[in-house]
């Protein structure tokens, strides 16, 4: 049962076939067994879990017809879950345990889920190998000795070891794209605004979108559909109506017309994962997809401009951490400015403290219409060249990252590599675009994740694109074999 | 050397919003520390700012009062500092794109002549809360109940030449804030903050000179004082050869003087940028339209019409109508007691101010309100009691919430304007003073007054006066 994917489930739980409290038995074991070798987890839920999980079966019986009635999930430890810790992979909120939640946790609850857990990541999101977590880093299931990708490392772990069927990330940069591309997943980051910040660890306020992973398109529709929607308390929430993205799945891809960046296809990207998305392209036309090149000119800019903007927005949004209400304080504070720095020093991480120190110096009186300012008419400009892309094509297709996973340590020691993996996730960011990533090969065992970007609130369209592909191949059914 | 003063004011009114400017927290002044304080005043993780319209609404109207520009397309920023009754790390404010723009307010002065202040600017932002340092021994606590309090930062234009203007400048800003009703202007509470900017210069130079910024002044009084001395203290810097340092000083009311906080150099560099987590404001025209029908009448235009309306003279018009809940409660008890605009005037601005003076009240915390001021008017006009006798009645007012005419009735002091009662009280007088009689007949009218006197003692001060007078002068003759 734990191959099952969330459809299958909700079949399941409603004919009887197994029940909510036997599903979230068997995830709890599973994680059990493999969490210690994958470290996907921060905390596991399970006592809370099991009476959710027999409030479902009883709610199941009475013919409750709640969208996700009994299926368990995870969240990344960045969501607000009330009066459970919630430490967004850092010291600092070691032993924080909010009075609220996040409203992604909220809106899902009311769907029915079961929460197993808090998933592994990066500290504060700020990452894409998982090897930020104060917590210790994540195992990649296909090559423990591989990274994850992060920053939602821990979520895409236990998606594809079968921990759980599905989970709860946020993609600043590519956070949830690119773990998922590493770990053979399937996951979306929505249109900005789409889903609700409200309660979601800030790490870059324009940037941060919460969107599904799991191990399929149809699944990430099936939790969209839980989490989008307006929310009144993120003045940032866009309040248009939200599709049924479970709807619509299964529609023909006849006349869908794909732009392919031309600036995505240099000898940058290896040649092995070239080859996994001309078959995927070959696939695609076959389901009656035409393919145009397309320029996107200012690509290039994109990774500069964005490690300006997200360290400014989050030197800022940092700032709250400062040891007089919550979170870590350190020892003995001799005065208000040792209790400050030694707070702050003892309790952020390495890559947390850089970017805090390169978001408040691009801030800083003198430099800010050089950094700022610039990384804001970038950002437009990116914005402008997926505009035009969009007046001739449906969406963009193209690699999720330049490479597959690396092996744990290899780019600790280099940020600016670390940073280039994220290459071809953040421009959607920077735009406000959705994205997403499905798998579409392997390279030496390890998975390839191939991208569509969209237009502003085309998510169903991506999702039925992805999925159409699923249903023409098998690349996403594929389990990691320690962990099938 | 004759110097030139130069003052320019930056005026924090505190919005009378119910709720907090980014929060549902309530804003009530005096509730149990942090017991109006949740999770996005604490600052928690994930949680996020929500604007409340309420107050863009205020900062519209009140430029409207001061024919300011309004931002159609205004944008909070960040300015980031640490401290501990900012639990953000940053306050929200407004940087490049303020709500409210360049602006004008005429400022009577003293002597009647009338000066034009300019505004720079005014924008929205929110208040921290306070570090409480007598709570703890050794510790500093801190209270966010203020934090995220909205406030209108008013900043004006540096064009007043003396504390006087300055004064004058702010009480009218008060009145402003107050007639339009988005701030109660309580300055004990904070709720309407001065910091000045003063600074001096040669007569007759172009250029300012470096200008110290006074805090920590919360009333007129204190802030004309502290203008004061900071401008005698610069004054005797520059003459005995030194230089003024830009910095923020605080006035010490004790000691009436000003003390130095912080320099410049340690100044904070703020790092502003705009808050991502706030969408700009945009206002549109028919708001505007919409909350230009819903402005009140402003003090100037109200003035004008107690003259010609009322045929006041300026100066009890001006009164009158210098903060708005003394013109609604003249206009008030005018509408509703019968009496003249003079007598309710004169009656306002004497016994009742001096009686409110006396007690250290606000008119909006009168004992008697307009309601019952009313009654007493009334009972003037229509003759059932003296102006002497009201003066007393208002007396008994004051301390108890019966009305006009149950006091006359529980004290008997009805004017007595029974011609046969007051006959009899004459009667009696002249047949006890005989003598006097003699004296008046034979060409002493010194002497009515005497009688008028006798009479009134014996109707224990509720003879209609004109009535007496008239009788007695007839009884007199014989």
């Amino acid at each position: 049962m734990h191959k099952d994917t969330i459809a299958q489930m909700r079949q399941n739980l409603k004919s009887g076939a197994y029940s909510s409290v036997e599903l979230c038995e068997t995830f709890l074991q599973r994680i059990e067994s493999s969490n210690p070798a994958l470290n996907a987890f921060i905390s596991v839920m399970g006592e809370s879990a099991m009476d959710q999980a027999r409030a479902a079966d009883k709610r199941l019986a009475s013919g409750d017809n709640a969208a996700l009635l009994g299926v368990p999930i995870a969240h990344k430890d960045i969501f607000c879950t009330e009066g459970v810790r919630t430490s967004c992979g850092s010291r600092m909120l070691e032993n924080f345990a909010p009075p609220y939640n996040a409203t992604v946790v909220s809106k899902l609850d009311a769907a029915g889920v079961v929460c197993l857990g808090k998933t592994n990541m990066d500290e504060f999101a700020m990452g894409s190998s998982n090897e930020n977590s104060y917590f210790g880093p994540v195992a990649n299931p296909w090559n423990t000795a591989h990274v994850p990708g992060g920053s939602s490392g821990g979520s895409a772990a236990a998606v594809a070891a079968r921990l759980v069927p599905g989970c709860t990330g946020t993609d600043t940069g590519g956070s949830i794209r690119q773990p998922a591309a590493f770990c053979g997943i399937t996951g979306i980051k929505p249109t900005y605004g789409r889903v609700s910040r409200y309660g979601m660890i800030a790490f870059a306020s324009s940037l941060d979108q919460a969107g599904p992973m799991a191990t399929s398109a149809e699944d990430c529709a099936l939790m969209l559909d839980a989490m989008a929607g307006f929310d009144e308390r993120d003045s940032t929430s866009i309040d248009e109506p939200v599709d049924d993205y479970s709807v619509g799945l299964d529609k023909p891809l006849d006349g869908l017309k794909i732009g392919l960046p031309k600036q995505y296809f240099t000898q940058d990207l290896a040649a092995p994962i070239a080859a996994s998305l001309q078959a995927a392209i070959a696939e695609y036309e076959k389901l009656g997809v035409t393919f145009v090149d397309i320029e996107l000119k200012n690509q290039h800019l994109a990774v500069p401009a964005y490690y300006v903007v997200a360290p400014a927005e989050c030197s800022s949004n940092l700032s709250r951490f400062d040891g007089v209400r919550y979170g870590y304080r350190c020892e003995d504070p001799v005065d208000l400015e040792d209790l400050y720095k030694r707070s702050r020093g003892e309790g952020f991480g390495r890559e947390v403290k850089r970017r805090i120190l390169i978001g408040t110096y691009a801030l800083s009186a003198g430099y800010y219409d050089a950094y700022y300012i610039k990384a804001q008419k970038i950002r437009n400009l990116i914005s402008q060249d997926f505009t035009d892309a969009f007046k001739e094509v449906d969406m963009i297709l193209g690699p999720t990252t330049p490479t597959p996973a690396f092996s744990l340590g290899e780019k600790t020691s280099d940020p600016v590599a670390m940073y280039l993996n994220d290459i071809y996730t953040i421009p959607a960011n920077l735009a406000g675009l959705p994205g997403i990533s499905l798998p579409c090969g392997t390279i030496d065992g390890l998975p390839v994740g191939l991208q569509l970007v969209g237009n502003y609130f085309s998510e169903q369209r991506l999702l039925n694109a992805a999925h159409r592909f699923q249903q023409a191949t098998d690349w996403h059914r594929q389990v990691p074999a320690d962990f099938a | 050397m004759q110097w030139e003063t130069v003052i320019g004011l930056e005026i924090h009114a505190q919005l009378a919003t119910r709720s907090k400017i980014f929060s549902a927290s309530s804003t009530q002044f005096g509730a149990e520390v942090n017991s109006q304080a949740n999770a996005v005043d604490l600052g928690m993780p994930g949680v996020l700012p929500v604007l409340n319209i309420e107050a863009v609404h205020m900062a519209i109207k009140f430029a409207l009062a001061t024919n300011a520009e309004i931002g159609k397309r205004s944008v909070f920023a960040r300015k980031n500092y640490f401290y501990p009754d900012l639990p953000k790390g940053y306050q929200i404010s407004q940087m490049a794109l303020p709500i409210v723009g360049q602006g004008t307010v005429e400022v009577t002065l003293d002597d009647g002549v009338v000066k034009t202040v300019g505004l720079t600017r005014a924008h929205l932002e929110e208040d921290a809360g306070k570090s409480v340092h007598d709570l703890f021994h050794g510790q500093t606590g801190v209270d966010l109940n203020r934090a995220g309090t909205p406030l209108l930062e008013i900043v004006s234009e540096p064009d007043m030449r003396s504390a006087r203007e300055a004064v004058a400048y702010a009480r009218k800003i008060h009145s402003i804030v107050r007639y339009i009703d988005i701030c109660d202007g309580n300055m004990q509470e904070g709720s309407f903050r001065c910091d000045a900017n003063v600074s001096v210069r040669p007569v007759g130079t172009e250029t300012l000179g470096t200008r110290a910024e006074i805090k920590n002044v919360n009333s007129f009084r204190f802030l004309e004082r502290a203008i004061n001395f900071e401008v005698e203290r610069q004054i005797d810097v520059l003459e005995s050869g030194g230089t003024v340092v830009q910095e923020t000083r605080l006035y010490d009311a004790d000691n009436d003087e000003t003390r130095s906080m912080r320099s410049k150099e340690e100044a904070n560099d703020y790092r502003y940028f705009p808050d991502p987590d706030l969408l700009p404001v945009v206002v549109e025209d028919s708001l505007i339209e919409e909350l230009s029908q819903s402005m009140p009448e402003l003090p100037e235009a109200r003035c004008g019409r107690f003259v010609s309306e009322f045929q006041l003279s300026e100066y009890d018009a001006g009164v009158l109508t210098a903060d708005r809940a003394t013109a609604d409660y003249f206009e008030s008890v005018l509408a509703t007691s019968g009496a003249s605009a003079k007598l309710v005037s004169s009656w306002i601005g004497g016994e009742l101010f001096s009686r409110l003076n006396k007690d250290g009240l606000e008119l909006p915390e009168s004992p008697v309100t307009a309601d019952r001021f009313s009654g007493l008017m009334s009972r003037i006009h229509d003759n059932t009691i003296s102006g002497k006798i009201a003066k007393q009645i208002l007396d008994h007012m004051w301390g108890s919430d019966a009305d006009v005419d149950a006091i006359i009735d529980r004290e008997g002091l009805r004017q007595i304007s029974d011609s046969s009662e007051i006959e009899k009280m004459i009667d009696d007088v002249i047949e006890a003073n005989p003598s006097q009689l003699a004296e008046y007949r034979q060409g002493k009218e010194k002497l009515l007054a005497y009688f008028v006197g006798q009479v009134m003692k014996a109707s224990r001060g509720k003879a209609n006066p004109g009535q007496l007078n008239e009788m007695l002068r007839e009884k007199l003759k014989g």
